[in-house]
């Protein structure tokens, strides 16, 4: 099987979860990964503190389109306050694949535009 | 059957790097629209002259600072005369992008103005467009783009209706497109703009490498090209300009070497080329080019563009077997330099430059430093294969099956 590309990657590449755009929305992120061009924007609703549903949209390679889907089922329902804390390691453990440096940003781009969504922080996830 | 490689230059033995493995598989190399690779003659020279004739240039009268002034005076002189050129409008810059922003500083502050326009195209790399956005910006000039058709083309009659509005003082485009691989007609559009009684400046990094460039027969006001695309080392590029206008150019650096007096208020600046060319120079970088232009007439340029082009005509004859694939650009080899950039339905082209790694194939994947054409063509990136004189037919044959292979991961 295939390191990188594996099955369940390749899913939410070709049928990604919560992709698309929400309106009315509360909070709103677009982020852009310079080396390709790639884009990412999301839409947030909140209520109580909570991220209440939330959507992403724009277009990828398969390992930021798969990130995205994949951590939009995690976010849903997370406290704002802990969206802040979300690191690089989480993103990449939840991925649950090896990626290589050059690779790291596309699976980093849709964490970088949630946090600057909820933070206002648009730095890279560490 | 795909058609014969009518040529094949074979030489790629002398590129020392294809005797490296990776995972114990050869190295297919297919990216040379971003970096040559080198042959041994260029590192042999450069280290010999680090090793052996190394002081700095036009300041020493020791015997070892003679010979690096005559290594350094030589190398200039080949350069030039490969394209054409002479020694003395012939500058030495860090790369094309520098060759452009000197322009853009030099001329374009002291004669771009309110009311005037900058015309460029919508094929452009980033480097031969920022400076002008740039300029245009700062001197409350406009900014124009010549259109590129559905064969990725130019129209010469776009260009006259540009240049009749009267208001065109400079029109900058590159000789050949690094994502289409379109040959602009150079000389059919110079011969206008100057008519017109504009400038023209032709970024020629992916042209210089791999055809016959005769800057007469061109007939441009600047040309500018990059040695590390060339079989050169990286850190030196060149820039050719009109005699009488570089005479009257103000210097883009200011420091060391591009004086003739310094007075505590006041300074007079040395003769061409050396006016622009501020600080120590690339030294041993200009020897190295010079071996490299040396190379690259023992196999004769038009030896050069005759394998590079039979080798692309190749490449979209076996490119056209993968399904799903979409070239863009020009559909014929002629029209074309070495470079074929393409899309594939249902693989992200970052995807796509991954999978082919998998084969042991080096590929490009991203917008190749061209948004807007990017915006035009309605992608968001593409992959990019690009040759040089030690690709053969085998090489393309890596990338079709890699690109196969990549097809049944992705489940297509």
């Amino acid at each position: 099987m295939d390191d990188l590309y594996r099955d369940y990657i390749l899913e939410h590449y070709k049928r990604p979860h919560n992709f698309g755009e929400l309106d009315p929305h509360d909070l709103e992120g677009l982020e852009h990964n310079p080396l390709c061009g790639d884009e990412l924007g999301v839409h947030i609703r909140v209520k109580d503190g909570r991220i209440e549903d939330l959507r992403f949209h724009g277009h990828g390679c398969a390992i930021s389109q798969a990130s995205a889907s994949i951590a939009s089922e995690e976010l849903k329902g997370m406290e704002l306050d802990d969206v802040g804390k979300l690191d690089a390691d989480w993103m990449i453990e939840l991925l649950g694949i090896p990626v290589s440096a050059t690779r790291r940003k596309c699976a980093l781009l849709n964490l970088k535009a949630v946090r600057g969504a909820v933070t206002g922080d648009n730095a890279w996830p560490s | 059957m795909p058609p014969v490689v009518e040529s094949s230059l074979a030489v790629k033995a002398d590129f020392p790097i294809f005797a490296r493995r990776f995972g114990g598989r050869e190295l297919i190399y297919l990216d040379s629209g971003a970096t040559s690779q080198k042959p041994q003659a260029v590192i042999d020279a450069q280290a010999e002259h680090l090793r052996s004739h190394n002081a700095n240039v036009h300041r020493g009268v020791y015997a070892l600072a003679q010979e690096a002034d005559s290594a350094y005076d030589a190398a200039r002189r080949k350069i030039a005369a490969f394209v054409g050129g002479q020694p003395q409008t012939t500058i030495f810059t860090k790369n094309v992008t520098e060759a452009i922003n000197l322009v853009a500083y030099s001329w374009g502050r002291a004669n771009i103005g309110p009311g005037d326009a900058v015309l460029i195209t919508q094929m452009e790399h980033h480097a031969n467009l920022v400076p002008w956005q740039v300029l245009c910006r700062e001197r409350s000039a406009e900014l124009r783009y010549l259109e590129v058709d559905e064969r990725g083309e130019l129209s010469l009659e776009a260009l006259a209706r540009e240049l009749a509005r009267g208001d065109v003082k400079l029109v900058a485009f590159a000789h050949v497109s690094n994502v289409l691989g379109t040959i602009n007609p150079v000389a059919e559009m110079t011969a206008r703009i100057r008519a017109a009684g504009a400038l023209s400046l032709v970024d020629g990094a992916q042209a210089v490498p791999q055809m016959p460039v005769d800057l007469q027969a061109l007939g441009a006001d600047f040309y500018g090209w990059t040695g590390h695309k060339a079989l050169g080392p990286t850190g030196i590029g060149v820039l050719h300009g009109r005699e009488e206008l570089l005479e009257r150019m103000e210097p883009f650096l200011t420091g060391g070497d591009m004086i003739a007096s310094v007075d505590l208020q006041s300074v007079s600046w040395n003769e061409l080329p050396y006016k622009f060319e501020a600080g120590t120079p690339p030294i041993a970088e200009a020897v190295g080019l010079g071996v490299a232009v040396d190379y690259l007439s023992a196999l004769g340029m038009e030896q050069v563009r005759t394998h590079e082009r039979s080798l692309t005509a190749y490449m979209l004859e076996r490119l056209g077997e993968v399904p799903g694939l979409r070239v863009v650009g020009p559909p014929e080899a002629e029209r074309r330099g070495g470079l074929v950039s393409f899309t594939v339905e249902g693989i992200h082209p970052h995807d796509v430059a991954e999978l082919a790694n998998r084969g042991g194939v080096c590929i490009r994947a991203g917008h190749h430093c061209a948004q807007p054409l990017m915006r035009c063509l309605g992608v968001g990136a593409t992959a990019r294969a690009s040759v040089g004189v030690y690709n053969d037919a085998a090489d393309i044959d890596a990338l079709v099956d890699a690109l196969q292979a990549g097809r049944e991961v992705f489940g297509l």
